[in-house]
């Protein structure tokens, strides 16, 4: 099942240029884009992994793609995501987010029902790679 | 269907408007103006410029060609416009569509390398980061070579560097800079950056009239002027400085015209009386210049003074 989160998740993968033209986009604007990779993919699994700092002072996006690559290299297969954050007052929080790797598999979710009192049922989803430890998964 | 390809690649370019629209004829001229002498640096950035607009010619033909290398390597004496020509070509590279951004990062060693293990390697990637897109200006670049202490992590900075220069040719140019003496010594031992670098661009020392040109130039850029004897004196300034030890070219002369600038406002604040009009307040006179110790020979003179005393 392929992971819908953050930008263009309808869309084919992005390809280095389009990755480039996004992240020129963010710079142009003022933000700050960065990287950041996971393989807990849970849609709630707010704090990815950083992939060095936040490129505040980069005027162009040539280097993302060049960090986005870095970390395809080490982190393949796993979740990698670009970032770009507004530092203005009163937004201070992302503004873009998108992914741009997955894994090979993506097993997907599922539903777990746990029952509580007077037959309440709690419905919750899991992703079936979580099942695996840290580091085991999508390997 | 037919008409759209050749839209696509034109049959013929003309290579006198594409020198025109694509403002490198401005750059070319600015730099005519604003730079003083240097002429065998403005010909070969001519005779760069020409390479690469023929490329640039070449590809909307659709002729199949590489990135040609653009990093380059500007040997010279102190104080003789590196860091201010590689800002321009920053500028001309930007307008001829081979760099991005067209921004110049200047770094030296600190910048690169790190102090401890491991710590070069973030470093220096972070600023390749920054020049992307730019112009990477890494002045007196022999000091990341030290081959006297073999833990040195320059080496480290250089192997990235080498790297980036490679596999990122589209993204930035890389401009090393020093004395010629010692960039050669550190070319000869790294033979990765000799072959890398196309362009080697021998600064001259200026002469002794262009370096009054110069002082004249510098002078009017912050309004103001010499007098006949301020003129003279500074000739006479110019010709004693170049003997004396530590001599930078035009550093030295704009170092000269501060100094002789503070002189005169002090010279103003003691005789003045009267009110005073604005050539008063802009001539740099014979007297402002003539009390530098350059005049009494030099540096080593007050030393001396000093140990007597």
């Amino acid at each position: 099942m392929r992971l819908r989160q953050g930008q263009f998740s309808f869309l084919p993968d992005l390809t280095d240029d389009d990755i480039r033209v996004q992240a020129q986009y963010a710079i142009d604007n003022g933000w700050a884009v960065s990287v950041e990779y996971t393989d807990d993919p849970h849609p709630r699994n707010s704090y990815w992994e950083m992939w060095g700092h936040p490129m505040f002072d980069n005027r162009d996006a040539a280097a993302a793609v060049y960090e986005v690559n870095e970390c395809r290299k080490q982190h393949g297969s796993k979740y990698i995501r670009v970032l770009a954050f507004d530092a203005t007052h009163g937004w201070e929080s992302i503004r873009m987010s998108f992914i741009v790797n997955r894994p090979a598999e993506e097993p997907g979710f599922r539903v777990v029902r746990q029952e509580g009192e007077g037959r309440q049922i709690r419905y919750t989803i899991e992703s079936y790679a979580v099942r695996e430890p840290e580091g085991a998964r999508y390997a | 269907m037919n008409a759209e390809t050749q839209v696509v690649t034109p049959k013929t370019v003309d290579l006198a408007a594409s020198f025109e629209e694509s403002g490198v004829a401005e750059v070319l001229r600015e730099l005519d103006e604003a730079l003083v002498g240097l002429a065998p640096v403005k010909q070969r950035i001519r005779e760069t410029a020409a390479l690469l607009l023929v490329d640039r010619a070449r590809r909307q033909l659709g002729l199949a060609t590489e990135t040609p290398t653009l990093h380059m390597s500007f040997t010279g004496n102190p104080g003789t416009g590196k860091t201010t020509v590689a800002l321009r070509i920053a500028d001309l590279l930007h307008r001829l569509g081979y760099v991005r951004k067209g921004h110049l990062v200047t770094v030296t060693r600190d910048d690169l390398v790190g102090q401890y293990i491991g710590h070069t390697a973030p470093k220096t990637k972070e600023v390749l980061k920054k020049a992307m897109g730019g112009v990477l200006f890494i002045d007196e670049a022999y000091y990341l070579y030290r081959p006297e202490n073999e833990r040195d992590y320059g080496q480290e900075a250089i192997e990235i560097l080498l790297q980036v220069m490679e596999n990122n040719r589209d993204d930035l140019v890389v401009v090393l800079a020093g004395y010629a003496d010692r960039m050669d010594r550190f070319f000869a031992s790294n033979p990765g950056f000799r072959s890398r670098i196309a362009h080697h661009i021998e600064f001259p020392d200026y002469s002794d009239g262009e370096l009054g040109r110069i002082s004249e130039t510098m002078l009017a850029e912050q309004n103001y002027v010499f007098d006949e004897g301020g003129k003279r004196a500074m000739t006479e300034y110019i010709g004693k400085r170049r003997a004396q030890p530590h001599f930078a070219n035009a550093r030295s002369i704009r170092n000269a015209l501060d100094r002789a600038r503070l002189r005169q406002a002090n010279r103003l604040f003691e005789t003045s009386s009267g009110p005073l009009d604005a050539t008063a307040l802009s001539t740099i006179t014979e007297a402002d210049i003539r009390a530098s110790r350059v005049f009494l020979g030099g540096l080593d003179v007050d030393r001396a003074q000093d140990e007597r005393a």
